[in-house]
């Protein structure tokens, strides 16, 4: 099966992030790192690939910087990455992100797309059905369990109240959420390897798209202003007249923590 | 021009080791600790990341990495806990790396496999009830039965790691075979596989620190292997054991490095978010000086690391090297520790906290693979002294 991953690298969510002056996410004074739910698709391209046989291939759209989350993720067992580069990228939305995605998986004709099912910067959760309306493909998304069989996907989708069993078949595209799997840890075995796998360069002009239909200039969402998020308060005090239990369990649920 | 910056890959490797320990060891290690309970899904994790093959080549179910990269995966481990840490130092230094050093082919092909994916752990017998530091104390003596081409063992051995683990598949026999010339004990490597009739492994030790790792004495009595167990030469256990424990003290160093930086970590951490007087303890400089000099000492000590691997990597003569960087590494640790504590108040000595822990594995430091007093030994010796 022939296995695309999508691969984005975002700021650590574990250090303090902020955007820059023109309103983009600030790429260059935070430490940069895969999108944690990317790993969980990774682990799940890379577990198709022993049990089915095939190719599992990383695409990246992002700045330079990107390569080093393209060799970590080369170094957990994908076999080759491509990475869409281009300074007339910078200031994308979801939208024009998604054609790029696309315009690039349409000379890869994957089987099978992989991708998470949020990034932990921009938190739209549209990108993976955006591309499965412009590749003409399945969207399976949101999923925490995936079967394969022949052509046949099988994906439990993970709901807040359980899941619904959803099926497609190939070419389709599956977004994960961190529940599906155990991502590996690069072994210094994959991080030799890596260093020798191919990685395909390609530019805006390569695949046919004009650099006013992304970045800034052809954004379909504009951001208008921004606020730090507010200091932490003192929280919610339960006081236990009996039923401080109910009452923790209520608080959980209404966070669906439970 | 000397660099001590690390190449890319060995970065990386540190990275990973560095969010496995984290993610993995950390939430779940200091329950094993108080319960003495070996980590056994820990290090199946470790062994599928393939840290237990790191200095192996490929031919072997190795990384095809080498020793320098084991010891950063042992700082980085024990950055967070030491018993894990010396379990795979034990377990590769110890235990396979004999086996892949002076093995036969045959043995390398039956052994390594398990052992470099960490499926299987082996052990390194040396010391025993009287002889640590002075192994010409060894009483164990192997005799072999011509009648049936068996070496008999017989005989005692303390402190061993990893000797006792349901996964643990031989233990690496240092046993008197004969008289040289000159009147001393001829030593000799004898593989012993785990379960061999009249090996038995006691009950582990009640251990100050490393409380989850595996030691046991053990005892020999009448134990019968194959003649073919010899590892490498017959006569070659003294020359062997010398090669491993020389090796050996990089990565002590290195896990004594992890140790001591670990110290570092925490106290941070603690002191910018505990208050006392109305402020961060971390305001008052005499806090503040405590964690400097904690890194002066973790920084210094993992130059002296680099420094002794890179000489034995490059084939040269590194043993007076290994015992700078031990001694200093093992002080370091101890010195760390009982500082880290003492930013810690009252919670640095209860065994929940990281730094509780790091005090109790610290001194163990300054003894396993040679005292302290014997690297300074050999350092002297290295002067001609
Ligand atoms: C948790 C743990 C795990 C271990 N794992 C293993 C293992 O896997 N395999 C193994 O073989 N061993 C293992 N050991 C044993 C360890 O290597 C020995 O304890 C160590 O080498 C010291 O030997 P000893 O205990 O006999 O001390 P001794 O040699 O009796 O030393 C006692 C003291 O005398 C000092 N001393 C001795 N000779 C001199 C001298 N000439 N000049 C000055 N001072 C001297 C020493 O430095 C020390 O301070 C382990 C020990 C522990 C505690
Ligand atoms: C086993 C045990 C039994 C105990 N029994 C009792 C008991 O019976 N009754 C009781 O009341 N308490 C008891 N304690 C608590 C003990 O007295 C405290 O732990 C101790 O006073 C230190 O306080 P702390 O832990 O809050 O550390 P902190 O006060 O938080 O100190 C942390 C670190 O900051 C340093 N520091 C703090 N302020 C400054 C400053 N201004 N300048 C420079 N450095 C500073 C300290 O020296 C220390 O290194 C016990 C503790 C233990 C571990």
């Amino acid at each position: 099966m022939n296995i695309v991953v999508l691969v984005k690298q975002v700021p650590d969510s574990g250090a303090e992030r902020t955007l820059s002056a023109d309103f983009s996410v600030d790429r260059a004074s935070s430490s940069n790192v895969i999108n944690e739910m990317d790993e969980y698709a990774i682990e799940e391209a890379l577990k198709i690939k022993e049990a089915h046989g095939g190719e599992v291939t990383v695409l990246t759209v992002g700045p330079a910087g990107a390569t080093d989350s393209i060799r970590k993720a080369l170094s957990m067992g994908p076999d080759k990455a491509v990475h869409v580069q281009d300074d007339a990228l910078h200031g994308s939305c979801a939208v024009a992100t998604s054609k790029v995605l696309a315009a690039a998986l349409r000379t890869l004709s994957p089987d099978l797309i992989l991708s998470g099912a949020e990034s932990t910067d921009g938190r739209v959760q549209v990108v993976p059905h955006m591309l499965a309306e412009l590749l003409g493909v399945a969207a399976l998304t949101g999923a925490r369990k995936l079967t394969v069989d022949g052509s046949q996907l099988t994906v439990e989708r993970q709901t807040d109240e359980g899941y619904e069993v959803v099926t497609a078949a190939t070419p389709a595209i599956v977004s994960v959420w961190d529940t599906i799997n155990e991502p590996r840890y690069p072994s210094f075995k994959g991080i030799m390897a890596a260093k020798k796998k191919p990685v395909q360069a390609l530019t805006l002009g390569d695949l046919g798209i004009s650099g006013d239909e992304v970045g800034f200039a052809g954004a379909t969402s504009q951001v208008l202003e921004f606020n730090k998020r507010p200091a932490r308060t003192g929280g919610a005090k339960v006081v236990d007249e009996g039923n401080g239990g109910e009452q923790l369990v209520s608080y959980l649920a209404s966070e669906k923590f439970v | 021009m000397v660099d001590f910056r690390l190449d890319k890959e060995y970065e990386e490797l540190r990275d990973s080791v560095r969010q496995f320990a984290r993610e993995q060891v950390a939430p779940v290690i200091a329950d094993h600790y108080e319960k003495k309970t070996f980590p056994y899904e820990v290090i199946r994790q470790m062994g599928s990341m393939g840290l237990f093959g790191l200095p192996f080549p490929e031919e072997h179910g190795g990384m095809g990495g080498d020793y320098f990269a084991l010891c950063i995966a042992l700082e980085e481990l024990a950055r967070v806990d030491s018993s894990v840490a010396i379990t795979l130092e034990a377990a590769v230094s110890l235990g396979a790396m004999p086996i892949y050093r002076f093995g036969t082919e045959e043995q390398r092909k039956q052994w390594l496999p398990r052992l470099t994916s960490g499926a299987a752990l082996a052990a390194f017998g040396l010391t025993e009830p009287g002889a640590g530091s002075d192994a010409s104390g060894t009483l164990t003596r192997a005799v072999l039965d011509e009648s049936t081409n068996e070496w008999v063992i017989n005989g005692t051995k303390a402190f061993i790691t990893n000797s006792g683990t349901d996964i643990t598949c031989l233990v690496n026999v240092m046993a008197v075979t004969g008289t040289n010339p000159d009147g001393s004990k001829e030593l000799s490597t004898i593989i012993v596989p785990s379960g061999t009739p009249g090996f038995t492994v006691a009950p582990g030790y009640s251990k100050v620190g490393w409380c989850a790792s595996d030691t046991h004495e053990l005892s020999f009595d009448d134990v019968r292997v194959p003649a073919a167990n010899l590892l490498g030469e017959r006569g070659r256990g003294y020359a062997q054991f010398l090669r491993i424990l020389d090796e050996g003290r990089i990565a002590i160093a290195a896990l004594s490095v992890g140790l001591a930086q670990g110290c570092v970590d925490e106290s941070v951490t603690y002191a910018k978010n505990r208050t006392a007087f109305g402020h961060a303890i971390s305001d008052y400089q005499a806090v503040k000086f405590l964690i400097a000099d904690m890194d002066l000492r973790a920084h210094t000590a993992r130059l002296g690391y680099y420094d002794a691997a890179a000489r034995m990597l490059a084939g040269d003569d590194f043993k007076r090297y290994a015992a700078i960087a031990k001694l200093n590494a093992s002080n370091a640790a101890m010195e760390n520790s009982r500082w880290a504590t003492q930013v810690h108040g009252g919670y640095g000595f209860m065994n929940e906290s990281a730094v509780g822990r790091f005090y109790r594995d610290a001194k163990i430091l300054e003894v396993g693979e040679g005292t302290s007093e014997v690297q300074r030994m050999l350092i002297a010796r290295g002067l001609g002294l």
